[in-house]
C-alpha cells in the first residue's frame, strides 16, 4: 500500500474505469465476460479428458464422472474465476504486460454493483463474506428443517433413505465450510484490519480471489442434490469406505472442500501477514485487542490443518474415480487412515469455528460491562493453549473406531486438559462482568447467552471426552446435542454478536434493538428446547444419522421438531431487522458503543482507506475505568469533533 | 463483598444446583443397566454428572447474580472499576479444574482397563456385519451360526468385530458397550450380561441406505438354556 501522503499526492480513482461499450464489454472482467469463459474451461477441461482417454484407449472415451469432475468442478470455476476477473493482474504481471501495482480501481464501493465484482476493499470483501455466508446459512436452516419435519413422526413421511441421508450431509457440510468458518472470516475481514490502523489487508488482491472461490464451493455442495443419484449421503464426516461407494454426489463434496478450503488457507494466510506487519506504530501484540488474537491463532490453525482435509478428500475420490485403493482392504488400503487424516484437520476447526466467537465475546463483554477484560494476557495465551493441545486431540473422535487401543487414554487426557484453557477463558468472561456497569443491548445479550450456551456444550464435552461415557454416547443424538451446543449455542451465537456490534461501523446505520432482543429471545429459548431434550434421547439409546427411530422416541422427537420449526422462524426476524436497518436505520454515529478499539475511532461506515492519518497506538485496548487512559492518537480525533459539534 | 451478597450469590447457587439435579433425577437418562461393564460405565457417568452440576451450579450463580445486580441505569455512562485481573483467582480458577479432570481421567482409566479385561474363560462369538443385516457365529459351538446374538446371563463374552463392506457400529445401549466394525480389522469387544432378557443392537456408524433399519436382537439367558440352544444342530 502507499503511504498516506503518497496517496494524496495521487488521488485514488472514485471506483473502477467504466466498462467499455459494445463487443470490447465481452473482454471486460465481470460476469458478462464469466459467462462465456466458464463454459470455454468447461469444454478445454472435457477436451483434456477425452483426449487423454482416447490416447490411453480407455472406454468409454466421453466418461461422465470424469467429465463432471474435470470439466464442471475443476475447469469452469477456474474459467468463472478468470472471468470475473481474479486473476488479471497476476496474468498481467506473469505475462510481461504493464501492471500498476497501486492501481486502486477495484478498491472501494461507490454503488451496489461494486459489490458483484472482484473488490480489493477489505471492507467491500468482508460484507460480499458476510451476505454469501448469510445465504449459504438459509440453505443450510432449511434442510435442517426438513430434516426434523422427517423425524417429527416415526416411519418414513417424506424422502426415501439416500434423500434423507442427503439433507443432513449437506446441512451440516454448508453450516461448518460455506457459514461458520467463512462468517468468521468475514467479519475478521471487515475489522482486523481497522483494528490494527492499517489501510487494508496485507494482500489486497489474494483476499479478494478467497472470496470468489466461497460460492463456487457452496453452489458445488448444493448442486449435488441434482447429481445422478442424488446428493452425497455418507455424512459431513464423508468416512471411508461408504464414501467411496457412493452415486456422483460424492465428487461435488470433494471437490467443494477443495474449493472452501482453498479459500480458507488464502485468507489465514492474509491475516497472518497483516497481523505480523501492519500493525500501527505503537501496537504491539501485547496492546492487540483479543480478536486480533483469537484471528491469529485461528489463521495458524488453518493453516497447519486444513491442508490435510484437502488430502483426505482427494484420497476418497482418487479411489472412487482413478481406482486407487488408500481405503481399500482388499487393495491394501486402510480404513481407519481416512478417519485419521480426516480428524487431524476436523478437530482443530471446531477451534477454527470457535476462537474467532471467543475474540468477538472478549470485545463484546469488556465494551458492555465497561470494564477492562479479565486477565487480557492469560486471555491470549489461553488461546494459544488451544491452539496447541488442539492437534492432540483428534483421535477422540475414534474412541470406539477400533484403532490401537493404548491411544485411548492419551487422548483422553489431552481432551480434557483442553477444558482447562476453555475454563480460564470462561471465568475471566465472568469476571469482567462482575461489577461492570452492564449495558445488555443486544451484542450482549448475544454475548452473555454465548457464554452460558457454551458452558453447557463444555460440559457436554468433559462426559464425552471421558472414554467410558463416550463409548456408550458416541454417534447418538448426545453427540447431536453437543456439537450444536459448541456451534450454535457457540459459534452462532458469537456470530450474531458480532453481527450487531459492528453493525452500524459496517453499514453507517443503526439496526433496530426492539428486532435485535426479540431475534435474541426466541432464537435462546427455540434452541433450548431444540437441543437440549436431544442429550436424554441419545443417552437412552437413539443413534444419529437415522432417518427412523423406535416408537419410544416418537413423543420427544415430535416436541423437538415443533421446537426447531419455531427456531428456524425467529431468523426471519434476524432478515427483517438487518434488510430494513440497512435501507431505513438511524444513522449510526462513529461510536455509539463509546468503545476504545481503533475501528470505533473513524467515521461509520470508515473512510475508503480507513485512516486518514496513521494513528499512534499508546495503551492497552481495554482501558475502560482507568482516568485518562487513550489507546490510540489521531490528532484529528473525529469522535472528539464530532462530540463537540453536537454539544454545540 | 458484603455479607448479603454472598448469601444471594450462594442462595442461587443452590437453587441452580437444584434445578440441574433435578434436571439429571427425574427422567431416566439411562436405559436399564444390563452388564457388568454397563455398571461401571454409569459411575463414570454419575461422577462426571456430579463434577458437572458442581461447576454449572458456580458458573450460573455469577452469571445470574451479574445480570441481576450489574445492569448500569439507562443515564449512567460511567464505567466499571479498572479491575486488570487477580493473579490469586486465576491460579485458583487453573487448578481447580485441572484436579477435577484429572480425578476424571483417573476414574476413566480404571474403568476403561476393568472394561477392557475378560473374564476367565470367555465366550467368543464373532459378530458379522454387513449391508445391511447382523449375522453371529460361535466358533465354541462348531461355528453355529444365528441371526439373534443368544448369550449366557454372567459369563464373560468376547465379541470379534468382521465387517464384509463398509464400516459398522456395534451397540446395546443396555450393555453400554460399542464398537466399530471395520473392513480389514477385527477389533474385539468385552460384555458380561448380567440380567436376563432381549435388548436391541443398534448400529451406529453410518452405513448406507438401510442404516436406519440395521438392527438385530440380543437375547440373555439362563446359562442351561444357552447350552441347550448352543448345543443343538441347526439354527
Amino acid at each position: 500500500m502507499t503511504s498516506i501522503a503518497e496517496r494524496e499526492q495521487h488521488p485514488v480513482h472514485h471506483g473502477p474505469p467504466r466498462p467499455p461499450g459494445g463487443l470490447r464489454r465481452l473482454l471486460y472482467p465481470g460476469f458478462l465476460r464469466a459467462a462465456w469463459m466458464a463454459p470455454l474451461f468447461f469444454g478445454i477441461g472435457c477436451g483434456i479428458v477425452v483426449l487423454c482417454r482416447w490416447w490411453g484407449g480407455w472406454h468409454p472415451i466421453w466418461f461422465g464422472e470424469i467429465i463432471v469432475l474435470v470439466g464442471a468442478l475443476t475447469a469452469a470455476p477456474i474459467g468463472f474465476l478468470a472471468g470475473i476477473g481474479a486473476f488479471d493482474y497476476w496474468v498481467r504481471y506473469a505475462i510481461g504486460s504493464p501492471t500498476q501495482p497501486e492501481d486502486h480501481s477495484g478498491h472501494g464501493a461507490y454503488s451496489w454493483k461494486d459489490y458483484f465484482r472482484v473488490n480489493t476493499d477489505h471492507k467491500v470483501i468482508g460484507m460480499q463474506y458476510l451476505a454469501t455466508t448469510i445465504l449459504f446459512f438459509l440453505a443450510g436452516g432449511l434442510l435442517a428443517m426438513l430434516v426434523r419435519a422427517e423425524l417429527a413422526k416415526p416411519g418414513m413421511q417424506f424422502f426415501d433413505n439416500q434423500t434423507y441421508n442427503g439433507l443432513f450431509s449437506v446441512h451440516a457440510s454448508l453450516m461448518i465450510f460455506l457459514f461458520v468458518i467463512p462468517a468468521f472470516a468475514g467479519l475478521a475481514n471487515f475489522v482486523v484490519p481497522l483494528m490494527l490502523g492499517a489501510p487494508d489487508m496485507a494482500f489486497p488482491r489474494l483476499n479478494a480471489l478467497s472470496f470468489w472461490l466461497l460460492p463456487i464451493a457452496g453452489i458445488m455442495m448444493l448442486s449435488s442434490f441434482a447429481a445422478p443419484g442424488g446428493a452425497f449421503a455418507a455424512g459431513w464426516t464423508g468416512y471411508a469406505p461408504l464414501s467411496v461407494h457412493q452415486p456422483m454426489g460424492t465428487i461435488f463434496f470433494n471437490m467443494g472442500v477443495q474449493w472452501a478450503g482453498a479459500s480458507s488457507i488464502m485468507t489465514a494466510l492474509n491475516f497472518l501477514v497483516t497481523i505480523i506487519t501492519m500493525r500501527a506504530p505503537g501496537m504491539t501484540f501485547w496492546r492487540m485487542p483479543l480478536l486480533v488474537w483469537a484471528n491469529f491463532t485461528t489463521s495458524l490453525l488453518v493453516v497447519i490443518a486444513t491442508p490435510f482435509i484437502a488430502g483426505s478428500q482427494f484420497f476418497v475420490m482418487f479411489d472412487k474415480v482413478m481406482h486407487t485403493h488408500f481405503f481399500d482392504v482388499a487393495g491394501g488400503g486402510y480404513p481407519l487412515g481416512y478417519q485419521h487424516i480426516f480428524w487431524f484437520y476436523s478437530h482443530p476447526a471446531v477451534y477454527i469455528m470457535m476462537l474467532p466467537g471467543f475474540g468477538i465475546a472478549s470485545e463484546v463483554i469488556s465494551v458492555f460491562s465497561r470494564k477492562p477484560i479479565f486477565g487480557y494476557r492469560l486471555m491470549a495465551l489461553s488461546l494459544m493453549a488451544i491452539l496447541v493441545l488442539g492437534f492432540s486431540v483428534w483421535a477422540h473422535h475414534m474412541f470406539v473406531s477400533g484403532m490401537a487401543p493404548w491411544l485411548r487414554v492419551p487422548m483422553m487426557i489431552t481432551t480434557l486438559m483442553i477444558a482447562v484453557p476453555t475454563g480460564i477463558k470462561v471465568f475471566s468472561w465472568l469476571a469482567t462482568i462482575w461489577e461492570g456497569k452492564i449495558n445488555f443491548s443486544t451484542p450482549m445479550l448475544w454475548a452473555v447467552g454465548f457464554v452460558s450456551m457454551f458452558v453447557i456444550g463444555g460440559l457436554s464435552g468433559v462426559y464425552l471426552g471421558a472414554v467410558p461415557i463416550d463409548i456408550h454416547t458416541s454417534d447418538t443424538y448426545f453427540i447431536v446435542a453437543h456439537i450444536h451446543y459448541v456451534l450454535f449455542g457457540g459459534s452462532l451465537f458469537t456470530i450474531f454478536a458480532g453481527i450487531y456490534y459492528w453493525f452500524p461501523k459496517m453499514t453507517g446505520r443503526q439496526y433496530n434493538e426492539k428486532l435485535g432482543k426479540l431475534h435474541f429471545w426466541l432464537t435462546f429459548v427455540g434452541f433450548n428446547l431444540t437441543f437440549f431434550p436431544m442429550h436424554l434421547i441419545g443417552t437412552q439409546g437413539m443413534p444419529r444419522r437415522v432417518s427412523d427411530y423406535a416408537p419410544q422416541f416418537a413423543t420427544w422427537n415430535l416436541f423437538i421438531s415443533v421446537a426447531s420449526f419455531s427456531l428456524g422462524a425467529s431468523t426471519i426476524v434476524f432478515l427483517y431487522n438487518m434488510i430494513t436497518s440497512m435501507r431505513r436505520g438511524a444513522p449510526a454515529e462513529s461510536n455509539p458503543w463509546r468503545a476504545l478499539t481503533l475501528e470505533w475511532q473513524v467515521t461509520s461506515p470508515p473512510p475508503i482507506f480507513n485512516f486518514d492519518e496513521i494513528p499512534q497506538v499508546v495503551g492497552n485496548p481495554y482501558e475502560y475505568g482507568v482516568p485518562g487512559a487513550r489507546h490510540a492518537i489521531l490528532s484529528g480525533d473525529r469522535a472528539a469533533t464530532e462530540a463537540e459539534v453536537r454539544s454545540h | 463483598m458484603r455479607r448479603g451478597s454472598i448469601v444471594q450469590l450462594i442462595v442461587i447457587g443452590v437453587l441452580a444446583g437444584a434445578v440441574a439435579s433435578a434436571v439429571a433425577l427425574i427422567p431416566n437418562w439411562l436405559p436399564t443397566s444390563a452388564s457388568r461393564e454397563a455398571g461401571r460405565i454409569d459411575f463414570v457417568f454419575w461422577f462426571v454428572t456430579w463434577i458437572c452440576i458442581f461447576v454449572f451450579s458456580i458458573v450460573a450463580a455469577v452469571t445470574i447474580y451479574s445480570v441481576w445486580k450489574f445492569r448500569s441505569k439507562p443515564d449512567d455512562d460511567s464505567d466499571g472499576p479498572p479491575i486488570h485481573g487477580h493473579t490469586g483467582l486465576e491460579i485458583v480458577w487453573t487448578a481447580i479444574p485441572t484436579l477435577l479432570v484429572t480425578a476424571i481421567a483417573i476414574v476413566s482409566a480404571i474403568v476403561l482397563a476393568k472394561n477392557d479385561a475378560a473374564g476367565a474363560n470367555p465366550l467368543r462369538v464373532n459378530v458379522y456385519a454387513q449391508q445391511f443385516f447382523w449375522s453371529y457365529d460361535y466358533p465354541g459351538y462348531g461355528n453355529k451360526t444365528s441371526s439373534i446374538l443368544r448369550l449366557p446371563v454372567d459369563r464373560s463374552v468376547v465379541l470379534t468385530m468382521h465387517a464384509k463392506d463398509v464400516l459398522h457400529s456395534f451397540w446395546v445401549p443396555e450393555f453400554r458397550q460399542k464398537q466399530d466394525l471395520v473392513p480389514g480389522l477385527h477389533p474385539t469387544l468385552h460384555i458380561t450380561p448380567n440380567k436376563v432378557g432381549t435388548y436391541p443392537v443398534i448400529c451406529t456408524e453410518l452405513c448406507g441406505l438401510g442404516h436406519a433399519l440395521m438392527r438385530s436382537r440380543v437375547i440373555v439367558m439362563k446359562p442351561n438354556a444357552f447350552e441347550q440352544w448352543a448345543t443343538k444342530k441347526g439354527k
